[in-house]
């Protein structure tokens, strides 16, 4: 979607965590992306590693975790898969789902020296 | 700075005065040298200047120097650390700040999203002008030129352009400079239109009440399931140009059903903000809004007088009264 900016928003949490926590180097960011937040993980690594050069996270490994995308379908009044926003339900073939889970894109944890 | 497009922040401008003290950026030379500056000048958002110790930054340090002046000698200085945080929380909290001023003066406010060239401009002057007497304000975003801010004027009401240079999509600091810049009147319509794109300001929330997408029939019945982020993130969808329906292909019912399949929730108005035809009810929809907004801060200013008079009846030591 627009992977550059949210890389960067990366790195800004980055470097605040450094300023409040007192570390100088970062070598491994753990990232949480949902399936439906619309984040192309391969797009993500690539700016990744564009926009920390240079910086405290520079040559870090990014481990992206990828959350499921789920829905829940009025019709079938369950929690149901959904690898898309517009998803079908997959019991009922049914559109009427409401997104419950998938949309995060969070910094989790970072490993530091 | 957002994008598979590649754009920058960097030539943020605000009409009327300057956009760029308080954040940070960064800018990239020809060479391929890459520099970060932060530029804290303090008006509240936060404190402290950030120092990333990089070897880059032209000083190394010694081999035997622990950078992170570790306490425990011989322990490894590598630790975990739990950061937990959305990647737009900067955005958000910028959003909520925005928020929170406009609930305090009961303004409505909607971010208006579209492709370029579906009529975002016209709908809103026709909006103004049909909305005689009613306070509106507007804040335009478009990466270059303040024509549209201009067309907004001519109709009577205060506007501000932000020009986002090579960014694509407007965020919550901007608009937040741009809002104080525009001395918001209380219980007043607040229009911002977002830089013409389906893609990018899906994700930023800029603190109003609504996204409202604005498609026309000139365009394709099935972006709402090419931009699904955009369709999903709106509340109302306005179908704009109905009067050129005559003349063209495009098929009114599939495009609401894949607008609906992207979001059952959302609410559709067809109108032609050129010959009028259902101008009536995004105008009630409008009105609808700015009551309940006033309303809220009069429930608020109401409820904070009470809480008032209950702390000062307990000060002068008789019973409060509920």
């Amino acid at each position: 979607m627009h992977e550059m900016s949210l890389a960067e928003g990366v790195l800004q949490l980055i470097e605040d965590a450094a300023r409040q926590q007192g570390f100088a180097r970062v070598s491994t960011v753990w990232l949480e992306i949902g399936q439906l937040s619309g984040v192309e993980p391969e797009a993500m690594a690539f700016c990744f590693d564009a926009v920390t050069r240079g910086s405290l996270a520079q040559g870090a490994r990014l481990e992206i975790i990828t959350l499921p995308g789920t829905g829940w379908c009025m019709a079938c009044a369950q929690t149901v898969p959904m690898k898309e926003v517009f998803g079908e339900c997959p019991v009922c073939g049914g559109h009427h789902l409401q997104v419950t889970g998938g949309t995060e894109m969070r910094v989790k944890e970072l490993e530091v020296t | 700075m957002c994008t598979t497009c590649g754009c920058g922040t960097d030539e943020v401008k605000i009409e009327g005065g300057h956009a760029g003290h308080g954040h940070g950026h960064e800018h990239v030379h020809a060479d391929g040298t890459r520099h970060s500056h932060e530029h804290l000048h303090g008006h509240g958002h936060e404190n402290g200047h950030g120092h990333p110790h990089d070897p880059a930054d032209g000083h190394t340090h010694a081999a035997d120097e622990d950078p992170t002046h570790s306490h425990a000698p011989g322990v490894s200085s590598a630790r975990r650390v739990q950061i937990e945080q959305d990647i737009l929380a900067k955005n958000n909290a910028y959003a909520h700040e925005n928020r929170q001023l406009l609930a305090g003066q009961g303004i409505f406010a909607l971010n208006l999203v579209s492709g370029p060239g579906s009529g975002k401009t016209t709908l809103l002057c026709k909006t103004i002008t049909m909305l005689a007497g009613v306070p509106v304000a507007v804040i335009e975003g478009d990466q270059q030129t303040s024509q549209d801010a201009e067309r907004i004027r001519a109709t009577g009401a205060p506007a501000v352009q932000i020009n986002t240079g090579k960014g694509c999509h407007l965020d919550a600091h901007m608009v937040g400079h741009a809002m104080r810049r525009l001395a918001l009147k209380d219980d007043s319509l607040l229009m911002i239109e977002n830089v013409g794109n389906l893609v990018c300001p899906a994700a930023f929330d800029l603190g109003e009440a609504h996204k409202v997408v604005i498609l026309s029939v000139t365009e394709g019945e099935d972006k709402p399931i090419k931009y699904p982020d955009m369709f999903r993130a709106a509340s109302v969808l306005l179908l704009n140009k109905i009067d050129l329906l005559p003349h063209l292909d495009f098929d009114v019912d599939a495009a609401l059903a894949y607008a609906r399949r992207v979001n059952p929730q959302i609410r559709v108005i067809q109108l032609s903000a050129a010959r009028g035809e259902g101008m009536g009810e995004w105008l009630q929809f409008l009105r609808d809004g700015m009551a309940s907004a006033a309303a809220a801060r009069l429930a608020t200013v109401d409820g904070l007088k009470k809480r008032i008079a209950q702390l000062e009846a307990q000060l002068a030591g008789t019973p409060a009264q509920g």
